[in-house]
């Protein structure tokens, strides 16, 4: 394998892995996970917590 | 209270101070030597106080000290916040604090003493250099501590750039000051020729990319939505974003190096590198300015708002300039002219300073328990004092610079060039002129902030907030 094959090959791997970044994001699979997250900065005003990590204890 | 059931505020409202404090020093030094080009014997005849000792004291305090308390104010603030739990540790946040300081006074000694290694932004000596490094380590210590020990489930965007710039600063300090020390303030670099240029351009563009980039973008991914009361405008765009920007940034350092004896290749690839990251730093503006989609009333009477969102504007000028810059044949008339110096002032004045006055006026009023900053009408006046100052400053070195790349590159039918050096400097007195005036209005703002910010934590009880428990 030449060099040139093999920076082909890792121009095309970064653009595959770029597009995953994309469609990954853009997934409806994310949506919730995102919305949470964006209204972190306003978790404590509002009284409520966020989201907890699973392992957390909730003393109920 | 108990210790662990509050936010560590204390090293926030010590680098919170510092910043306005080091940034006085910083740009009252750049303001002194922007005179200097115009009054030449400003320097008083004192070897000290030369122009090419006092710049890397001026580029030196203005990033690191006043910049790198700015992110040290803001990370360990948002990290708290957006993770819900104390700092990981005080002790070594206060030691990042203290050896920060000390870091700063150092470099205030030995730089104008004329001790320096002699590349651009990395000037410190190596005894400094490895207590930048033990500094830096347990930064990263404290700051990623503090996201393992997160209580909530997600981490939130803006410490991902907060993170990535940590990491990396870490990486190319190390890696760039590699040198062999002679005595104890002289070393030379470990690199031979044209190899330590490319390490010295690669630390040299992604401590822009990084340090005045990625970290102050996690500033203002938490500013930003914080002060306009929603979220961003897209969390996806935010993802993409991180991604693009920083894979993108560690390869745009050759455009330093056009025209030299840097392999042709590399000059290619780092232009090219260079244009494609228009598209991540346009994303990072688009989904700042856009988070005010609907609440655009918000500017009106807001001016931490306006603040924010000018320095986005400002970004997004930057991060046009910067890549049409990088194109070989603009570079050809560009490099080494004041358009340079004109463009880095645009993203260290317009974006690095003004998201970072816009997010202390935001945090001091929490970090002291009040209500609001003493005064609206000072803020008022502080922004466009710096919006003035920022377009002074630029214009005239657009101006500047264009004129002297013409004149440099003149050349005569018979070969020889048209301009002398003289020549070409007398035609600059008025554009130094009119950066001077530039320069002391931001420099007035700064004043006004400091004397807004003594007025507001003056007599003012530092605040306590308490980590959100789990509920009971």
């Amino acid at each position: 394998m030449n060099i040139g094959l093999m920076q082909g090959l890792l121009t095309l791997l970064l653009m595959v892995l770029f597009i995953g970044i994309v469609v990954w994001a853009y997934s409806g699979r994310q949506k919730k996970r995102f919305d949470e997250a964006s209204m972190l900065p306003f978790a404590e005003d509002e009284g409520t917590q966020g989201k907890r990590r699973t392992g957390e204890k909730n003393h109920d | 209270m108990e210790q662990s059931q509050t936010y560590n505020y204390k090293v926030v409202r010590q680098f919170a101070i510092m910043t306005i404090v080091w940034g006085i020093v910083g740009m009252a030094v750049g303001v002194w030597i922007a005179a200097q080009l115009v009054w030449p014997q400003l320097n008083l005849e004192i070897e000290y106080l030369t122009f090419g000792r006092l710049r890397p004291l001026h580029t030196n305090a203005v990033i690191f000290a006043f910049g790198g308390s700015a992110l040290f104010a803001t990370s360990y603030y948002i990290v708290q916040r957006t993770c819900q739990t104390r700092l990981f540790s005080d002790g070594l946040a206060a030691f990042t604090f203290w050896g920060w300081q000390a870091i700063i006074v150092l470099a205030a000694i030995t730089l104008p003493l004329g001790k320096t290694m002699g590349k651009e932004y990395a000037e410190l000596e190596w005894p400094i250099a490895i207590l930048v490094a033990v500094v830096w380590v347990a930064y990263a210590i404290v700051f990623f501590g503090t996201i393992m020990k997160r209580r909530v489930q997600h981490i939130y965007v803006a410490n991902w750039f907060f993170g990535a710039y940590i990491l990396t600063i870490a990486v190319l300090h190390i890696v760039n000051n590699m040198s062999m020390p002679v005595t104890m303030f002289k070393s030379y670099s470990m690199y031979p020729g044209a190899m330590d240029a490319m390490v010295q351009w690669w630390y040299g563009h992604n401590a822009v990319g990084f340090f005045l980039t990625a970290a102050f973008l996690g500033m203002m991914y938490y500013f930003v939505p914080k002060q306009a009361g929603r979220p961003i405008y897209s969390y996806r765009l935010s993802v993409v974003h991180f991604w693009a920007l920083i894979s993108l940034y560690m390869w745009a350092g050759p455009h330093h190096l056009h025209y030299t004896a840097l392999p042709d290749w590399v000059q290619s690839l780092g232009m090219v590198f260079s244009l494609m990251l228009l598209a991540p730093s346009w994303g990072g503006m688009i989904n700042g300015i856009m988070t005010l989609s609907g609440a655009w009333h918000k500017l009106r009477t807001d001016p931490i708002l306006r603040f924010l969102i000018v320095s986005l504007s400002f970004y997004g000028m930057s991060t046009f300039e910067g890549p049409m810059m990088s194109i070989k044949t603009v570079n050809a008339l560009s490099h080494y002219t004041d358009w340079t110096i004109g463009h880095v002032h645009g993203g260290a004045l317009g974006w690095v300073a003004m998201i970072s006055i816009g997010a202390l006026y935001a945090l001091i009023p929490v970090l002291f328990g009040r209500e609001r900053m003493y005064s609206v009408k000072l803020i008022e006046w502080h922004f466009w004092l710096s919006t003035i100052g920022v377009v002074l400053y630029i214009v005239s070195m657009w101006i500047a610079g264009v004129m002297q790349g013409l004149m440099w590159r003149a050349v005569n039918d018979d070969g020889t060039l048209t301009y002398s050096f003289v020549e070409t400097l007398v035609p600059m007195y008025p554009y130094y002129t009119v950066r001077f005036l530039g320069g002391l209005l931001f420099l007035l703002g700064m004043f006004i902030m400091a004397w807004n910010v003594w007025k507001t934590v003056a007599g003012a009880k530092p605040a306590v907030h308490a980590v959100p428990q789990a509920a009971h």
